[in-house]
């Protein structure tokens, strides 16, 4: 009988954490905490949107990272389309998971912001219930992702998804024209008059910062267990085979026996 | 022959396929339009049998019942791909991928064409929908159905394959188009004398959906043949 290769196990893996990862974590937990003591201490109440003003240092640079990391995703879709390799796929499908979360936490916190604003959790306004849309598409993406699928094939068709989402988003920020939105209106960036003041301003932009710092972290973390996730299934098929390929040199020496 | 000669010539190939296996299979007539009917006496049953709300309510209505009848349309196109080998077929003929994504959205644009004027006839005869605003009416229509079946011919391949596609398909279609919806709905209230303010910006912005779903899907169809 002939000797059979054995499967080659990597070493074990128990920790996602890198030099560098452990850096952009402490700068991200700093950033947070420089965010959070302008948010609840050095900032006070607004003239015109009182306490609730607090709840922006979260939404705006949640919504912000959110859209970015559905860019990101969306430009690694693309690439992933043109070059098909593992790692732009890996890329989108983590990009998509965490700016999900981000998008999620935008809802959440504009639902808060809109109760004592508009005096109900939920309007059909036409930036909130896209948003909505936008996160129900990557819900979808996360659904098509964890389907058992051929990996190429499922990278393809995620592709695809990641682009379609990215085309509404210019539909979304949009909208407020488009639809007569009872949105807020641009407050910080779109006019030249800002209605914010100075250490409100520099709390709002702490916290646009601290949001995409965050995001790369978990990227980063996300991007290594996806990495990692896909080499257990390379391992798992081989070791399968190599299994098939004993029973297939048992049997045969069975036979001749 | 210049590229776009054979682009035209495989959208007009896999078009006529799709409609042939329709018109034989008679699935839109024996399955969707049924259900058209159903969904058009359930709204008058859930909401009120009094004419004014219903009409009121028209425009809406009649884009809601659109979009579950394509999201039938679409599950259908997609199924047919699956059976007898025929997405490996139509991987292998050799036609352009563009044209296969041009052919198959034309072949769901003229079912859900065929669906809309039944739908329309329905509504105007049970719900007593007096028309007005036709111009707007059809280019509503001609646009807004476009977009879904632009829609419609990206995710319907999309989803052939997987399993659960059938539950898959809703969730990834109708967030798509509910902006196409949400547009439209507004056109024909306008169109009915219902809405405020004119319908003609809607249909633009229909138009810019469509064109966005169509780039789209041209651009993608190729990955999406290769490898669904």
């Amino acid at each position: 009988m002939t000797d059979l290769p054995t499967p080659t196990h990597p070493a074990p893996v128990d920790s996602t954490g890198s030099r560098g990862s452990r850096i952009l974590g402490a700068i991200a937990a700093g950033l947070v905490a420089a965010t959070c003591f302008y948010a609840f201490v050095v900032t006070g109440p607004d003239s015109q949107l009182g306490e609730t003003v607090r709840i922006l240092y979260l939404h705006v640079p949640s919504v912000i990272t959110a859209y970015l990391l559905v860019a990101i995703a969306a430009g690694a879709s693309a690439f992933h389309l043109w070059k098909r390799n593992e790692f732009s796929d890996l890329l989108a499908a983590s990009a998509t998971e965490i700016g999900m979360v981000f998008l999620g936490v935008t809802l959440v916190t504009g639902m808060l912001w809109g109760r004592p604003t508009w005096g109900v959790y939920w309007v059909w306004d036409a930036r909130l219930t896209t948003t909505a849309l936008l996160f129900l598409m990557l819900v979808g993406y996360a659904v098509v992702r964890s389907l058992p699928a051929e990996p190429r094939s499922r990278a393809t068709r995620s592709a695809v998804l990641s682009l379609v989402s990215l085309a509404l988003v210019p539909v979304v920020s949009r909208s407020v024209e488009w639809w007569n939105s009872l949105h807020q209106g641009q407050t910080v960036l779109g006019t030249s008059d800002a209605k914010l003041d100075g250490a409100q301003l520099f709390g709002l932009f702490l916290g646009m910062v601290s949001g995409p710092v965050i995001a790369a972290w978990l990227l980063m973390h996300r991007f290594r267990v996806a990495w990692l996730a896909e080499r257990a299934e390379e391992l798992g098929l081989d070791a399968a085979i190599a299994a098939r390929r004993l029973e297939a040199g048992g049997d045969a020496a069975g036979a001749t026996s | 022959m210049s590229a776009l000669r054979e682009v035209l010539a495989a959208a007009a190939l896999v078009a006529g396929k799709d409609l042939r296996i329709e018109a034989r299979s008679r699935v839109a007539t024996n399955h969707v339009l049924p259900f058209v009917a159903v969904v058009v006496m359930l709204f008058a049953f859930a909401l009120d049998t009094e004419a004014t709300t219903l009409r009121r309510a028209a425009g809406g209505l009649f884009w809601v019942t659109v979009v579950f009848a394509a999201v039938l349309v679409v599950q259908r196109g997609a199924q047919l791909e699956q059976q007898d080998g025929a997405g490996e077929a139509l991987r292998l003929s050799g036609l352009r991928p563009a044209g296969v994504f041009l052919g198959k959205g034309a072949a769901l644009f003229v079912e859900l064409m065929v669906v809309e004027v039944v739908l329309a006839v329905a509504m105007v005869v049970l719900y007593d929908l007096r028309l007005g605003g036709v111009v707007l009416l059809v280019v509503t229509a001609v646009v807004a159905t476009a977009a879904i079946a632009a829609a419609g011919a990206i995710y319907g391949p999309l989803v052939a394959g997987l399993s659960g596609r059938e539950t898959v398909l809703p969730l990834l279609l109708l967030p798509v188009l509910a902006p196409v919806l949400l547009a439209a709905s507004r056109a024909f209230e306008v169109a009915l004398g219902r809405g405020v303010g004119s319908g003609w910006p809607w249909v633009g912005m229909l138009g810019m959906l469509c064109g966005i779903y169509v780039v789209l899907g041209a651009l993608t169809s190729g990955p999406l043949l290769d490898e669904t």
